[in-house]
This record gives structure tokens, sequence and C-alpha cells, in this order.
């Protein structure tokens, strides 16, 4: 199957370009907006990856979750501050930082992406075929007592919190801000 | 299964090559699942405006063509005729870009919409048999606020960026009833997959077993759709034409035509999910037939959403809102809380198929019955407090117009 | 099939590229879109290598899934507190930001 695998290498090159270039508009934009919208783009491409892996599931939860909710999201802030999105200077020491994220890059090269390459425990393809990759098998880890029952009711508790939590910080108070803008 | 189904019949049309007839069939495939919506457009707007015009007493569009049927193509040609304005403190790439993506992401859904049986393989017509149809829905949905957002923040015009603020506060809200709606017939098929929920249907259908999902399904659809009563988005009176007030011409023309759509598209999915989609009487023996029910059940629901658009009138910003986050929500989220409980305790005492694609009309019927009955107790409980709180409400209301008389006598 | 070293090799680059945001830019709200794109590149890596190593436990793919759900949490609080920020102090560069400052 020459040409399927052609396919999947053209869909790697294409999802590769969208989220690393999308990732360098969000860092270098001046346009918050537009940021936004590269935000998007970047993590549209890591659900293209996901594809690719054959995890649809969570292509279709990134889709959802970072597109159509926290992205949002982040639009949703760009526009409340809005009278800020465009900062005459973007960046803090760019040089350095610039050259600390090349460095980093360098340590991940080295640390792992080096041995992976040398094949330092090779990948079994017997096991790729043999996947679980269906959400059944998700939704049942999720609630196993010797699976994942305690991490998920903590993160239920996180979101529950993480949602009272936004509201009281983000929330109005009224009297407070009468007093000041007075 | 997805195109295979279309590449088996152009193999057998005496296409030897099997890659040439992958080619012909997916090529084929992708411009039945993008093409019909596009031309459906053209009826559902000639459709709506007769409709619309019965409800208000009036004749409706009938000067061109045949019943005025060719209006719509005649109101295509203007709008195609017109100036193409971009305004010049418009952010011209995304202000261009946000038209494309608000129709693209009513098309896209269509994806994975099962279109008609079929036999060999066992399954059905459908551009993608995707395990997660359900799921990509919904993410695709949410691509259209985004197109919306992008639309009025795009523009540079006040009255498009409030219109877009709204769309994050009403879409995002009400995309929460919508889940929790879907979430019911995902649970009873025991699958995301949009063709698996057809099957499950076979002996009943899922909005005998979960009306009050259907109903909540039915509702956030229109307010996602922003058509009145929930038509904020736009609201004319408030915001002139709230996100899309600077587009002209053609780009209008796609945001209308994407709405359209989307309100068609919300009534397929309604079929498929809670009416049964193609099933239907002989929808095997003669599988177009099963394309004509799904569009016939579409159809009623489209209307229905035409019906409830004509006659209400619209809402405040807060009583949407209020409206989803104090009964919506928490109605939603107790029926799926219910219905689970429910259906686990029947699957476990025996008296519900856990596979409802196999299961008889008698195996499914106490399942149908309990479930049924919970959600008309649910239904009357609700209505009773809304009642009593109206009542209260009233109460409260006469009590205090007593007390102004009493002062004004007083002066 | 793609090797597994070029998918640690994007997402190497992706957190690179989030760790520079991070640190560079002065915008809160870049900073936090920043922070979302190192989130994701965590998880390119997590599924890549639950792909090939050990594809038939759930593990890798649980971890994502809650991977993105804190992802979440974080964005929602993040940006509530970039907003009260904003309202009391009109700026949302997280330097000035520094009232407890002595």
């Amino acid at each position: 199957m020459g040409d399927v695998n052609f396919f999947l290498w053209l869909a790697f090159v294409v999802f590769t370009i969208i989220t690393l270039g999308g990732a360098i508009a969000v860092v270098t934009t001046r346009n918050l907006f537009r940021g936004t919208i590269w935000l998007m783009v970047s993590l549209f491409g890591v659900a293209g990856y996901y594809v690719l892996l054959e995890v649809p599931f969570l292509a279709a939860v990134q889709v959802l979750v970072y597109i159509g909710a926290i992205a949002i999201l982040f639009t949703f802030a760009v526009m409340l501050t809005r009278s800020l999105t465009a900062l005459t200077d973007r960046y803090n020491r760019p040089v350095a930082n610039i050259v600390g994220a090349v460095a980093l890059f360098a340590l991940l090269m080295l640390g792992v992406i080096l041995p992976v390459w040398y094949g330092i425990g090779q990948p079994d393809t017997t096991i790729i075929n043999a996947a679980v990759t269906d959400t059944e098998a998700l939704g049942a880890a999720l609630v196993d007592k010797d699976g994942f029952v305690l991490p998920f009711e903590v993160v239920s508790l996180l979101l529950t919190a993480a949602m009272i939590g936004a509201i009281v910080i983000a929330r109005e108070v009224e009297e407070d801000e009468k007093g000041k803008r007075g | 299964m997805d195109c295979v189904s279309l590449c088996q019949v152009v193999q057998n049309l005496g296409v030897a090559d099997p890659s040439i007839a992958r080619f012909i069939g997916l090529l084929i495939g992708v411009l039945l699942v993008s093409g019909v919506p596009l031309l459906t457009v053209v009826i559902l707007i000639w459709y709506e405006r007769k409709f619309a015009a019965r409800i208000q007493d009036r004749i409706g569009p009938n000067r061109v063509g045949p019943f005025g049927l060719l209006q719509t193509v005649a109101d295509l040609l203007k709008l195609l005729g017109k100036e193409d304005i971009t305004p010049a403190s418009a952010d011209r790439i995304l202000y261009n870009a946000a038209p494309i993506l608000s129709f693209g992401s009513v098309v896209m859904i269509w994806a994975v919409i099962p279109f008609m049986y079929s036999a060999n393989p066992p399954g059905a017509y459908v551009g993608v048999d995707l395990d997660i149809g359900a799921l990509y829905f919904i993410a695709i949905a949410s691509l259209g606020t985004l197109a919306i957002m992008t639309a009025g923040w795009a523009s540079n015009n006040k009255y498009a960026l409030l219109g877009a603020f709204r769309v994050v506060a009403l879409l995002v809200s009400y995309e929460i009833p919508l889940v929790f709606a879907l979430v019911i017939p995902v649970m009873l098929a025991g699958s995301m997959s949009l063709v698996d929920i057809i099957y499950a249907q076979s002996s009943m259908w899922f909005i005998f077993i979960a009306p009050l999902a259907a109903f909540m399904f039915f509702l956030s659809s229109q307010a996602e759709t922003g058509r009145a009563p929930f038509d904020l988005i736009e609201a004319e009176s408030e915001l002139v034409a709230g996100f899309n007030i600077e587009y002209s011409g053609m780009k209008f023309g796609m945001f209308f035509a994407a709405e359209f759509l989307h309100v068609f598209t919300n009534g397929i999915l309604f079929a498929v999910l809670f009416m049964g989609g193609f099933l239907g009487l002989f929808h095997e023996l003669i599988p177009p037939l099963g394309f004509a029910w799904l569009g016939l059940k579409g159809a009623l629901i489209y209307l229905c959403f035409l019906w409830l658009r004509n006659t209400l009138p619209r809402l405040r910003i807060d009583q949407v809102m209020g409206f989803n986050w104090f009964f919506l929500v928490p109605i939603s989220i107790l029926n799926v809380i219910l219905t689970a409980l429910v259906l686990k305790l029947m699957q476990v005492a025996g008296w519900a198929p856990t596979d409802f694609a196999s299961a008889t009309f008698l195996e499914v019927l106490p399942i149908t019955v309990v479930l049924f009955a919970k959600d008309v107790i649910m239904i009357v409980m609700i209505m009773g407090r809304v009642v009593l709180e109206g009542r209260e409400a009233r109460a409260a209301e006469q009590q205090m117009n007593e007390d102004l008389l009493v002062t004004a006598a007083g002066d | 099939m793609i090797p597994l070293w070029l998918y640690l090799l994007v997402s190497a680059a992706l957190f690179s590229i989030g760790t520079f945001g991070v640190l560079a830019r002065r915008n809160g709200v870049a900073v936090l879109m920043s922070v979302e794109l190192m989130l994701n590149a965590v998880n390119i890596n997590l599924i890549a290598f639950w792909r090939y190593y050990t594809p038939t436990e759930i593990n890798g793919f649980a971890f994502a899934a809650f991977v993105v759900v804190i992802a979440a949490a974080e964005a929602a609080v993040g940006l509530a507190i970039i907003i009260s920020v904003y309202r009391s102090r009109h700026s949302v560069i997280p330097e000035e930001a520094d009232m407890l400052k002595g």
C-alpha cells in the first residue's frame, strides 16, 4: 500500500506545518485576536496528529474542548481587554528567551529524541496492531476501581472548583468598582 | 464502511480497475455529501418564506417562476451582482474567511449523516461512519460559533462586536443542554456512531423512550442556530443586524444560507437521533425510500423549528441566559442521571435489552414505558413548579400595584 | 508508519515554542495561550509514546484525557484572574500586578 503511506506522510507534513506555523504565529503576533485564531489553527493541527495516531476520540475532544471552548474563552478575554491587545513591545528580553527555548529544544533532542531515533527499545509493531483505542475502553478504565476512578473523581472536583473559582474571581464587585471609578 | 458501498456501485457499473473505482466513488461521495445540502438551501429559503408568509397572513414569494419557486435564484443573482465591500478598518483576512468557515462548518456536519440503507456491506450510505459521529457533530458545531465571533470582531463595528459577545454567551451556554440531550441517545444505543444510533431504533424510536431529551435537543438546537425566540445574535431592534452588519453581497448570502442550512441540518440530526433516521416502511427493500423517509422526518422537524420561530417573540438576553442556566441545564443534568440509573437498573434486572439494535418490540416495550413515565413525571413536576412560581410572581406584582395605588391615593 | 521520533521532534519543537512564549510574551493572555501550546506538546508526546510502546494498556490515553481536562480548568481560572487584574489595574501585563511587592 505505497500510496496510503504517501498520504500518511503528506498529512504528517501538512499537520506539522499547521501546528508549528500556528504556534510560532501565536508567540510572535502583535494582534492578539489573530493570535487566538492562530492558536486554534495550531491546536487543529494537533487534532490532526491524533487522527494519524488513530485516536479519533481524542481528536474530536481536542476540537471540541480546545477550539470550541478554550480558544473561544481566549477570544472573549482578548475582547474584554481590548484596549491593550496591541502592546508596543511584545517581549521581555526576547534574545535571551530565544536562546533559552533553543537550548531546551536541544536538550530534548539529546535526552529524548536521539535515544528513540537510535532505537533504544524499538517499538514492537505487533503490539501497535493490537491497540485499544476505542472510547469504550477509556470509559471503562475511567470508572474502574483498579483503573482511574480516583484521578477521575479528583479531576471532576478540580473542574467544579475551577468553575466556581473562575466565577468568584471574575465577578464584578459592584460596590468597590463604583467607589473606585466614581 | 464510508465510501465502500459507493465504490462497490461504481465497480458494478463496469469500472474494472479497483483504484479508479475507489477514486470515482470518493469523488461522487464528496459531491453528493456537499452538493445535496447546497441545493437544499435554495428550496429551504423558498419554503421558509412561504411558511412564514402563511403564518403572518400573507402570500409570500409568488412572482418568479411557478409558486415563486425561482425567487431564491433571483435573490441569489441579485446578491452576486452587488458590490463586494470590505470595510477599510476591517481585518481583511479574517473578515473574508468568516463566511466560508460559517458555511463550511454546517456542510461538514453532513459528512456523518447516514442517508439510506445499504445491504452490501451491511450498514448505511454515509460520508464517513465515524465511531464518534455524535461528538464530531458537537465539535463541528462549535466551529460555527467561532465563525460568527470572527465575523463580529473582524468587521470592526460596535454592533457587530456586541453581536459577537452575545454569541459567546448564548451559543456556548446552549451547547451544554445540547450535549446532555445528545448523551441520552448515545447512552441508549451504546455507541456514538450515528449509523449505530439509527439501527438501535429499529424497534422503537428514541423520541418515545426519551421525549424530554428530544425536547431539550429541539430547544437548544434552535438556540444554536440563533433563531427566534433566541435570535439575540442579530436582534434587529437592538443591534441592527448583529454580527453580519458589515457584510454585503454574497458574503452576507453565505451567512444567510448557512443559517437556513443549519436549521435544516438540525432537523435532520433530530430525525437521526430520535426518530430513526432513514428507518421506515420498505427502507430495506427500496433504499432510496429510506432517503425519502429521512428527508420527510427532517422536514417535519424543520417545520416545527419554523413554527417556533414565527410564533414567539424575541426574548431579552437575561431571560435567554436565565432560561438556559436555571432551567435547561439543571433539568438536562437530572435527566441524564435518572435515565442512566433507570436504564442500568432495568438492564441488570433483565427488563431492558443491552443491545437495542437486535431487540424486538416487546423487549424494548418495558424500558420505553418506564422511561416515558419518568419523563412525564419530570415534565409534570417542572411545569407544576413553573406554574406555582408564575402565580407567586403575579401575586407579588399585583400586591405591588395595589400598594402603589394606595400610596397614589394617599397623595 | 511514521516513526516515533518525528512525533517527538514536533512535540519538542511545540514545547520549546510554548516555553519561549511563556517566558517572553508580556501580555498575560498570550502567556496563557503559550501554556496551552506546551500542554498540547505534552499530549502529543503522551499519545505518541502510548501508541508506539504500550498501546494495549489504556494509561496513556487516560492521561491525555486528564491533561485536556486540566488545561480547560487552567484556562478558565487563568483568564478569570487576568480579567480581574485588568479590572483593578487596567493592565494585562503580569509584571505590573505587583501590589504585594514591598
